[in-house]
């Protein structure tokens, strides 16, 4: 039982935490000043909800591994984060693109979670339920904005979807952890959030004049440990301090 | 400061203005009114406050990348999300500034295409490189410190939109300022190597940090004007004491030595008296030859290339929204 709750927070920590890691690559380099600050925003968000999460999974674990140690001191195969969040930031588009198909799940998957049995997780969804409604407000409208551009901003917010698509097949995903624990009311069913998620990329693209491409063929690994070629690399930099220095207080 | 570059005559002559205007002008300013966007000032004045504000938003803009290049990198999440947040402080600092420039009437993308293109400056500072984590520690401590020191008396600049933006941004400055000492303070008490990692830091910062407060007062052509003006409140040389008095404690707590064989207490004046700022590198990196000069301007253009198709993607879903709300204006009348 612990295991399956360390498993299960471990998996929404990495979460966080990966795309925390892409989003905050932007900061300085962003289209606007504005995003600069917005997405330097989300990305805080993130970290923020990756602490509390990492925190509470070696809280579970109790081998006294800590927040640092559970994000800086694992190796490519142990993270069990979902193959989306992991993808380069590419242009921006594709980071916006991301961050919709992302954040629409997450919105109604933190507000189900607030009702979990565990109340550390409830407590935890509560105020990431609010952080995810603002993301995919952003989101949503930067898609609607690219999508109703230019004809340029709409090839490239087409493209960054139909290049991510297959990537939120895994956003859906039960196993045998997550049936365990939904069955005991402490996670939350990912099937009772496709109809939520599906009718708010449906409207966000209608309104951006795009297509959502049919569900089809996804890609699958990342809650397995099986990542993208670009994770290892991202690993290296993320964990280059902890390697090299260890056991340093910083 | 994030001004340094603020030495330079204006070049063109100053167009004949009024004097009875320009003496009631410089009465307000000596009775500590703050003068506002609509007021009538003097050409002067203006061009001197477009200038100081924009190179003061441009450095906070280009002061990003440095540490922006820690971000990925951070050793801790609690780091990287003051990091973050520190970064993100500095953007909102460049969005305040050219806020402030603009009530003066030049526009944001007038002023970017004026750091881009290289004809403004930005502070030298961000053209050193970040090379170890120790000195995203050490900008916070010495340049934020360094920039306190300079915009604590513009909180009581006789401009009021710059003043009131002054005001927010120091209290974030201060902020950063403490958690950078804090960073190093943590870093040199838990082990000899991350202690070396500081003092190398603090060996590479420490004058380009001094020479952030610009020429000295000899060679400063533009402070008696800002002076009388009520825009600068010390001169170059009385802000740097300041800051050489306030941070030599500093570094001696944390068991650092000062790279300078010729700093000593003066016990008659109460002062930390410093050996001579290397003018020659100065100058240099003013002028384009630092160590990343290029690589700060070349990012900065990469960026406003690459975001091109996204502000005009911005401004061409903006028109057509409008486009389709008059349409429907003369649909229902």
């Amino acid at each position: 039982m612990t295991s399956d709750l360390f498993t299960y927070t471990l998996r929404l920590a990495d979460d966080a935490a990966i795309l925390g890691q892409r989003l905050g690559e932007w900061c300085g380099h962003a289209p606007t000043l504005e995003e600069d600050i917005g997405l330097a925003n989300v990305a805080l968000d993130h970290i923020g909800q990756a602490r509390n999460l990492y925190s509470y999974a070696g809280e579970v674990e109790g081998a006294g591994r800590d927040e640092d140690q559970l994000c800086f001191l694992r190796k490519e195969r142990e993270f069990g984060n979902c193959l989306l969040v992991e993808q380069p930031n590419g242009d921006f588009a594709q980071t916006i693109a991301r961050q919709l198909f992302f954040s629409a799940f997450m919105l109604p998957f933190w507000r189900k979670l607030t009702g979990s049995r565990d109340e550390t997780l409830a407590a935890i969804a509560a105020k990431a339920e609010k952080e995810a409604a603002y993301h995919l407000r952003h989101s949503g409208e930067w898609t609607i904005r690219l999508g109703d551009g230019t004809a340029e901003s709409r090839a490239r917010m087409q493209d960054a979807i139909d290049l991510l698509w297959p990537y939120t097949g895994e956003l859906f995903e039960v196993d045998g952890v997550v049936e365990r624990l939904v069955a005991d009311g402490i996670a939350v069913d990912p099937e009772t959030i496709r109809d939520e998620w599906h009718a708010t990329l449906r409207r966000v693209c209608d309104e951006a004049t795009l297509t959502l491409p049919p569900v089809g063929w996804m890609q699958s690994g990342g809650r397995s440990g099986r990542h993208s070629e670009s994770f290892g690399h991202l690993l290296s930099e993320m964990q280059y301090m902890q390697r090299a220095y260890p056991g340093m207080r910083w | 400061m994030y001004t340094q570059a603020l030495n330079a005559r204006d070049t063109e002559a100053g167009a004949v203005e009024d004097a009875d205007r320009v003496a009631a002008f410089q009465a307000r300013v000596d009775a500590e009114e703050k003068i506002e966007p609509n007021d009538w000032m003097p050409e002067g004045y203006r061009k001197t406050l477009v200038r100081q504000i924009s190179q003061h938003a441009h450095s906070e803009i280009v002061g990003m990348l440095p540490e922006g290049n820690w971000i990925s990198r951070a050793p801790t999440l609690k780091r990287k999300a003051a990091l973050l947040a520190k970064v993100q402080d500095e953007g909102g600092h460049g969005l305040y500034l050219y806020s402030a420039a603009e009530t003066l009437g030049v526009s944001r993308e007038e002023l970017t295409e004026q750091l881009l293109s290289g004809k403004a400056k930005y502070s030298s500072i961000f053209n050193y490189p970040t090379l170890t984590w120790a000195d995203i520690g050490a900008i916070g401590w010495l340049v934020d410190g360094a920039a306190i020191m300079n915009q604590i008396p513009l909180c009581r600049c006789s401009f009021g939109p710059y003043s009131r933006a002054m005001i927010r941004v120091c209290k974030e400055e201060s902020f950063h300022q403490r958690q950078g000492y804090e960073l190093l303070l943590e870093m040199v008490r838990s082990s000899e190597e991350q202690k070396e990692m500081v003092q190398d830091a603090l060996n590479r910062w420490w004058w380009p940090s001094l020479m952030m407060f610009g020429p000295s007062d000899t060679d400063s052509q533009h402070s008696a004007q800002s002076m009388a003006w009520k825009i600068k409140r010390f001169t170059n040389d009385e802000l740097r004491q300041k800051f050489v008095d306030a941070t030599v404690p500093q570094a001696h707590y944390l068991g650092l030595t000062i790279p300078d064989d010729k700093l000593s207490f003066n016990e008659a004046t109460g002062h930390w008296e410093f050996g001579e700022i290397d003018w020659d590198e100065f100058m240099r990196v003013i002028a384009g030859n630092g160590p990343c000069n290029r690589e700060r301007l070349a990012a900065r253009k990469k960026a406003h290339a690459d975001g091109a198709w996204v502000r005009e993607a911005a401004i061409a879903y903006s028109r057509k929204r409008a486009d389709r709300r008059e349409a429907a204006r003369h649909a229902a009348e």
